[in-house]
């Protein structure tokens, strides 16, 4: 028993590795994805290592001089709140990140959701969720954002991705149903039904894992507009209130006018961030959809 | 069928507004306390001094004045009818000024800003996308449009922070901000004119420039549909001048799909535009959306919610009712 498991297991090794391997060197054939990672990783290792090499504490406000330029001692600077700007980044990112993340993944997993069962089902079910859809899509989410926003005291974190996501579902809902679709007049969907499988087992055996690679592009263009949604909040002045981040810092510096103070190190190094971030989620962003779409690969 | 689709697209334009209208209605209610409430709380935080008789009697009065003492049903239907009349209410910080007429005060700066910067990246932009699929196109097109295309993905209100401080900041070569220089008094001449389209360029030339990558993007993938179509092999087997089968054959047939977000991006123009005009101090809807939202004025912030989702509810209904006409295919 034990040793046919380990069998099967060193028989599925090399296979693993073989996928793992062509998906390395897949990556290293699109310049696009590797630099779009390369990007991601570095905000990541930010996020990650900062912590050890920054007092986070700085970030606070009153916890360094105020309006200091970069210097050895704070190679950022420090803002007219007195927070030191490189605390602030190591701080702020994550907490972006983190957001977009949660955001991007609770909007896909409803959408997909929605999708399964709207192309799955077809008929009135497909009516009504497709009518819901579009009738949200037209919807600026910036301002029915800001309506809640403003209506909720205190904003957190995780308060400010539940939201983004309940108005980031209604583009994978489109895509994911479309494709299930066609889907579902595959021959082996077919088969499946005439073997007797019940629809929740055809919807998550047969359909979902092929509408995973698409998933995971519409996660990564989902987890792209939730940030964008949450940093117009921040700029806003309308983001959490307890955590300094990154759009936040940015609509302080507005507030104060650092920019005709000439205070660039307090507004210009969150931007720079954001900036690596969005290029980043684009790259990757615009990989995927070429792998999903092979017709985009021909050019550019 | 036809008239069938044109009832089901109004109604559907009916249901988003009043969805609108009501999402605009439950989502303040949804917070503790009520706005008279909350500006009494704003001004003991100022430090102003309240309570008494006297204080009572004053919210009662307020809370007459907007509505606020009448059941909640009551309080819907009249905001309903009221929405739908454009009868936005009075702002709460520039009471009595009601909230409509700022509206109008400030649309004219937006759709002329936004409208104008759109369009103008829309042409720039679908017209280097179709060169990016044309084979035949010049090999510069390839190097330099994919730079505006990871362009596209910077949000255009942190690109004009930078574009601010680097041509009026430090090069002090275009004003700081606002819609045209203090003290003078918006009139209908040449010297106002050149005023208002120095104030405008950097605000524009942000959205332009992380916009065009946008349409290009989008454009370059119907061209290259269009490229496969049997119809283009015809024309150049035909022997139909290049520039002929670029222009009159590929690039008019792949702009369709491009018009229909045309539409839509102008009817976004207004909600995109909130952060470039508190960038640039630009006298808009955005402007006056986050000062009301600074002020807590939720009549105001009701009010300017409910124009933004009335523009882009408008302008998909308009596309989805012209579309038909631009494409024959469509009403099968």
């Amino acid at each position: 028993m034990e040793t046919n498991r380990l069998r099967r297991l060193s028989a599925a090794l090399p296979l693993l590795l073989r996928r793992l391997r062509a998906g390395a060197a897949y990556i290293a054939r699109t310049p696009k994805l590797l630099l779009g990672l390369i990007l991601l990783g570095a905000l990541l290792a930010l996020a990650l290592l900062g912590p050890s090499f920054v007092d986070v504490n700085d970030a606070k406000s009153i916890s360094v001089g105020t309006n200091k330029p970069p210097s050895a001692e704070y190679p950022l600077g420090t803002t007219s709140g007195g927070r030191d700007v490189l605390a602030v980044i190591v701080v702020g990112t994550p907490q972006t990140l983190k957001m977009g993340v949660l955001a991007g993944f609770i909007g896909v997993a409803l959408g997909v959701s929605l999708g399964l069962i709207a192309g799955y089902y077809g008929g009135r079910i497909d009516m009504a969720i497709s009518t819901a859809t579009d009738t949200v899509l037209t919807i600026p989410p910036l301002a029915i954002l800001l309506v809640v926003a403003a209506s909720v005291r205190t904003m957190s974190v995780e308060n400010m991705a539940l939201i983004i996501a309940l108005l980031s579902w209604m583009f994978p809902a489109r895509t994911i149903r479309a494709q299930v679709l066609s889907l579902r007049e595959q021959p082996y969907v077919h088969m499946a039904r005439l073997a007797g499988l019940s629809d929740i087992r055809i919807i998550f055996e047969e359909i979902m894992p092929n509408i995973l690679p698409l998933a995971a592009a519409s996660f990564v263009g989902a987890t792209s507009g939730a940030i964008l949604a949450g940093i117009g909040l921040e700029v806003l002045g309308m983001g959490p209130q307890r955590t300094p981040t990154l759009g936040m810092t940015i609509y302080w510096a507005q507030l104060y006018s650092a920019l005709i103070r000439g205070l660039w190190w307090w507004w210009l190094p969150p931007i720079l961030v954001l900036i690596v971030l969005f290029v980043g989620l684009f790259l990757v962003s615009a990989a995927m959809d070429e792998f999903v779409n092979p017709r985009l690969r021909r050019t550019g | 069928m036809k008239q069938a689709y044109f009832i089901r697209r109004l109604v559907m334009f009916f249901v988003v507004v009043i969805l609108a209208a009501t999402l605009n209605f439950i989502i303040p209610r949804l917070a503790p306390g009520d706005p008279i409430g909350a500006v009494l709380e704003e001004l003991r935080a100022r430090g102003a001094s309240t309570g008494g008789d006297a204080e009572d009697e004053i919210v009662a009065a307020y809370r007459a004045r907007f509505g606020l003492d009448q059941p909640v049903y009551v309080q819907y239907l009249r905001f309903l009818t009221n929405t739908l009349r454009f009868d936005l209410g009075y702002s709460i910080s520039y009471y009595p000024q009601k909230v409509e007429a700022a509206l109008l005060r400030a649309l004219p700066w937006t759709v002329g800003l936004l409208a104008l910067s759109t369009l103008i990246s829309f042409a720039c932009g679908s017209f280097f996308g179709a060169l990016m699929a044309w084979p035949r196109a010049p090999a510069s097109v390839n190097r330099f449009v994919p730079f505006f295309m990871v362009l596209s993905a910077v949000p255009y209100y942190l690109l004009g922070l930078i574009l601010l401080y680097i041509f009026a900041f430090v090069m002090r070569l275009l004003p700081l901000g606002g819609a045209y220089s203090s003290g003078t008094i918006p009139r209908l001449d040449l010297d106002f004119l050149l005023d208002v389209i120095r104030h405008g360029m950097l605000p524009a030339l942000s959205i332009v420039l992380t916009s065009v990558g946008f349409w290009a993007l989008g454009m370059r993938g119907v061209m290259v549909t269009v490229l496969g179509e049997d119809y283009l092999t015809l024309a150049e087997a035909k022997g139909l001048p290049d520039r002929r089968i670029f222009f009159g054959y590929a690039m008019r047939n792949a702009l369709l799909p491009q018009v229909t977000a045309l539409a839509i991006a102008l009817g976004t123009v207004a909600s995109g535009a909130v952060l470039v005009e508190v960038v640039f101090n630009y006298p808009g809807i955005g402007w006056l959306l986050y000062n009301a939202l600074r002020s807590s004025d939720y009549y105001m912030v009701q009010g300017v919610t409910f124009c933004l989702i009335l523009t882009v509810a408008v302008s998909v209904l308009v596309v989805d009712l012209i579309y038909p006409l631009l494409d024959p295919r469509i009403e099968r």
